[in-house]
């Protein structure tokens, strides 16, 4: 074998192995197929000083799915889930829309919903802290209940507001050509980061996932970290809710961020991010979300009919955590037949021994 | 001589970045008792994981009673007659003692699990190694040592011809050490082939007949144990001669007794501890020894707050403290170092270097993290000292052979610079050379004024490092025995087996 194809294939091992490899990879997949289909997909126009298209829809309908992602990685990386995050999503779009429908402020309306959302976050918190709750049950008890305090907030009505308040600039506005929920979503994310690698925060909530009980003998103060996490991730869903009622000019209490929480839990852990806590990806939930929303897209453009969509959606995500279980792919590689054999001094790729559970 | 029963030859396995196995043969025969020797990261616990189907080998072949086989996973390795105790203890913690002995092959009476013999078979089989104890207690409520007693009973029990054990006896105390000595000739003797590692010279020159030496993933060579005396091996297996190990028995413990740093006044906790008064100075090595169960982890535990006392008095230097979370001791200066390495000790997602800075981290807090350049210096000087392998900083600390994760919990530590350092058996699973290194550092440490509290299951260790020796049986401290030059391994076993000096 020449050196030159050995270094290639070592450069290639390297690469599959990154842990951001497979879903990048199905987004690229997801994307090709998309261009190949619908003509004209990967086109952006420029209209009004504003950039139009697939891939800026794509970016701009992820937004929210984006922003509650983005929270709920921080809370899994700490061993917990947030159930809670698409009644947050109901209730911070209808108290900032009732606000705003009694005739206050649209500062005044944010912050209060914004305080709202800390709150939320803080019960969510304390309840899994100070009263040791699991966090599936301690979550589970706002996702319930706060269905119920949207509906208090909107009076049982969907609230609609007048649609030329600032409002609507959150979901549906536009800021040096690309939409305002995209540079929300770039500069949460950004911050996000910064956050969780340019402090220590990152290291010692993976640290609090991966073994609570090493970190406690090592001195981290647990409790404080994983009421930051959840009141984090209650505040990006809010966020997220404001972006929803935004773009509709109207507070659903019922069906807004209806079932979120599922689409984020999913895209946290398409994107690397494993559900016992520990290690965490931001970008790689980034990834994750958007291979969902590209789905959902797909299933437009492409036209499969409605009735086949959750068949075909279930179909896409299982194959996705397929490729990245290290098992299944050690068993299709070792499997596939009439593939070259290596010689006996080349040992075969690497990527598929390295994972093999001790 | 007989054929062997078990026989690889040509075996390689390549982790990324690491050659673990580089054309290893190896062959058991029935019979004996065979030790697999060699340094931390040598290869060993990878050999015995391609063995029994854990890992596939990349290339080499393996023979299983004269016929080819390949060994698909650790059941199949099992059906195969291959019974194995991994070095990392794995069973279920949250399951009963008798139902981690017998899961996976529990007896059935009419179609239904029959619970009553599970109970009286898994006593029986426990009493076989003196153990007495509760079997329908959860195993996680055991100390390490009795979970890997569980384990080596469980594995002995399968009716294998071939018995693998990795590192077993690294947290047993002597007199379990030899029970399971006579378990294993016994198997010896009805003709069961038994693989054996340990980093004990003085197990393995007593029980084994035979020995192979690994060397960086590499094959030295397999020899009758009487035909390589104890010099040769270890310069078999570090590829030096050895002086070390001479240099350190000179190495008496200088008195260099300072300032008192640490005083319990009767301080105990119900179900734990009988109250207790010690006091631990500047520069002072303390050492606790005691039987499995004595109550010597849980003394440590106390001093460092992960379970808080319940009566009488902690002082910190003059000043009368609550040490009621493992953080106020941390504040105070205290460092501890947890036996069970794996369950209160690493992160094992996180990298070296991750795992060596967190303890420094957590004193910081999350706002203040430890600048780069700093963090990489302080890295990479542990893993100097103390021969971390591989060398590399980014390695996840799971990939870690044994008794290198071993060192990264000790480096974790040393960096803090604590006044008073707690190290419940810290050389466990750790090589010759690099256990002689790190006695030396305890050593150094006392030299410098760091109050040492040491536990080891090894006596000869305790007493080759401490200043003085505190007795524990049942929960109890019997007596306190300065280490004047008078004390033997010989007084200080019967102390703790009789309880006076
Ligand atoms: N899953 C893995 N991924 C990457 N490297 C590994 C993995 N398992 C082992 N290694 C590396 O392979 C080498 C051999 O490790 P092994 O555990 O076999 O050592 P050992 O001889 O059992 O050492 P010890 O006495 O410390 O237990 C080490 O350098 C280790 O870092
Ligand atoms: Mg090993």
């Amino acid at each position: 074998m020449n050196p030159v194809n050995a270094v290639s294939r070592a450069n290639l091992a390297r690469l599959t192995r990154h842990r951001l490899f497979w879903p990048v990879a199905v987004l690229v997949l997801l994307l090709v197929v998309n261009a190949v289909v619908t003509p004209g997909f990967l086109a952006i126009r420029v209209r009004d000083g504003h950039l139009y298209g697939s891939l800026i829809d794509i970016l701009r309908f992820g937004a929210p799915l984006i922003m509650v992602s983005l929270g709920m990685t921080m809370v899994i990386a700490t061993g917990g889930i947030d159930l809670s995050v698409g009644s947050v999503v109901a209730i911070s779009g209808a108290m900032a829309c009732y606000l705003i429908s009694e005739g206050q402020g649209l500062a005044v309306a944010l912050a209060l919903s914004f305080g709202l959302c800390l709150v939320l976050g803080l019960w969510n918190g304390l309840l899994v802290t100070r009263l040791s709750i699991q966090p599936i049950i301690a979550t589970l008890i706002l996702m319930v209940g706060g269905r119920g305090i949207a509906q208090l907030i909107t009076g049982g009505q969907i609230i609609t507001i007048d649609r030329d308040s600032g409002y609507r600039e959150i979901g549906g506005g536009h800021l040096a050509g690309l939409p305002v929920a995209v540079l929300i979503v770039l500069a949460s994310v950004a911050a996000a980061a910064v956050l969780a690698r340019r402090t220590a925060l990152g290291l010692l909530l993976e640290s609090v996932g991966g073994n609570a009980e090493a970190s406690r003998l090592v001195g981290i103060r647990a409790s404080g970290l994983i009421v930051l996490g959840y009141v984090f991730c209650a505040v990006c869903a809010g966020v997220a809710g404001w972006m929803i009622s935004s773009d509709v000019s109207a507070a659903d209490g019922n069906n807004a961020g209806l079932w979120i929480e599922l689409d984020a839990i999913l895209a946290v852990v398409l994107g690397g991010t494993a559900l016992t806590g520990g290690r965490f990806s931001i970008a790689g939930t980034v990834v994750g979300a958007l291979i969902i929303q590209t789905l959902n897209t797909t299933i437009y453009t492409a036209g499969i009919p409605p009735r086949t969509t959750l068949v075909f959606e279930a179909a896409v995500v299982t194959f996705v955590c397929l490729l990245q279980s290290p098992a299944f792919r050690a068993k299709v590689g070792r499997r596939r037949p009439g593939g070259p054999v290596p010689p006996p001094t080349d040992p075969p790729s690497a990527d598929k021994k390295v994972e093999v559970p001790a | 001589m007989t054929e062997p029963v078990l026989e690889v030859t040509g075996i390689s396995k390549q982790f990324p970045g690491v050659r673990a196995l580089d054309g290893v043969a190896f062959r058991l025969f029935p019979g004996e008792i065979h030790a697999l020797m060699g340094e931390n990261g040598a290869g060993k616990s990878t050999l015995i994981k391609v063995l029994t189907g854990v890992y596939q080998a990349d290339e080499g072949r393996m023979t299983l009673d004269g016929a080819e086989r390949r060994v698909h996973d650790p059941p199949h390795a099992q059906r195969l007659g291959i019974s194995t105790v991994y070095q990392e203890v794995n069973l279920c913690p949250n399951l009963s003692v008798a139902e981690n002995i017998f899961i996976g092959r529990e007896p059935r009476k009419f179609g239904r699990i029959d619970w009553a013999r599970i109970r009286r078979r898994s006593a029986e089989l426990l009493a076989r190694l003196d153990l007495d104890l509760d079997v329908t207690a959860p195993l996680g409520a055991q100390s390490l040592a009795v979970q890997q007693l569980i384990a080596i009973v469980r594995a002995i029990d399968l009716d294998a011809k071939v018995l693998i054990l990795d590192e077993p006896t690294s947290s047993l105390d002597r007199g379990e050490v030899e029970r399971l000595f006579g378990v294993m000739r016994r198997l010896r003797d009805d003709g069961v082939a038994i693989l054996f590692v340990s980093h004990f010279l003085e197990q393995i020159y007593e029980v084994c007949d035979r020995v192979t030496v690994l060397r960086n993933g590499r094959l030295v060579g397999e020899y009758p144990i009487g035909e390589l005396g104890r010099f040769d091996l270890v310069s078999r297996m570090t590829g030096q001669e050895l002086h070390d190990l001479e240099q350190l028995e000179e190495a008496a413990p200088a008195i260099t007794r300072g300032r008192r740093l640490l005083a319990l006044e009767g301080a105990g906790r119900t179900g734990a501890i009988t109250p207790v008064d010690l006091e631990i100075h500047e520069g002072e090595v303390v050492g606790l020894a005691g039987l499995l169960g004595s109550g010597r982890s849980e003394l440590a535990r106390l001093v460092f707050g992960a379970e808080a006392a319940d009566t009488g008095r902690v002082r910190v230097g003059e000043e009368t403290v609550a040490l009621r979370t493992p953080r106020a001791a941390i504040d105070r200066g205290i460092a501890f170092c947890p036996e069970d390495r794996k369950a209160d000790g690493l992160v094992m997602d996180l990298t070296v270097a991750e795992n060596i800075v967190l303890a420094l981290q957590a004193a910081r807090g999350w706002t203040r993290p430890l600048p780069p350049r700093r963090r990489d210096e302080l890295v990479g000087e542990y893993i100097r000292k103390l021969r971390i392998q591989p060398p590399s900083p980014g390695t996840p600390v799971r990939n870690l052979s044994g008794g290198n994760q071993q060192k990264v919990l000790l480096a974790r530590w040393l960096i803090t610079r604590p006044r008073l350092l707690i190290l419940d058996e810290p050389t466990r699973g750790i090589d010759v050379g690099a256990k002689t290194e790190i006695q030396k550092l305890v050593v150094a440490l006392a030299g410098d004024g760091i109050g040492v509290l040491f536990i080891s299951a090894e006596l000869e260790e305790v007493l080759r490092l401490s200043h003085k020796v505190e007795v524990l049986r049942d929960r109890t401290l019997v007596a306190e025995l300065a280490n004047d030059g008078s004390l033997t391994p010989e007084r200080l076993l019967g102390t703790i087996a009789n309880g006076a000096s």
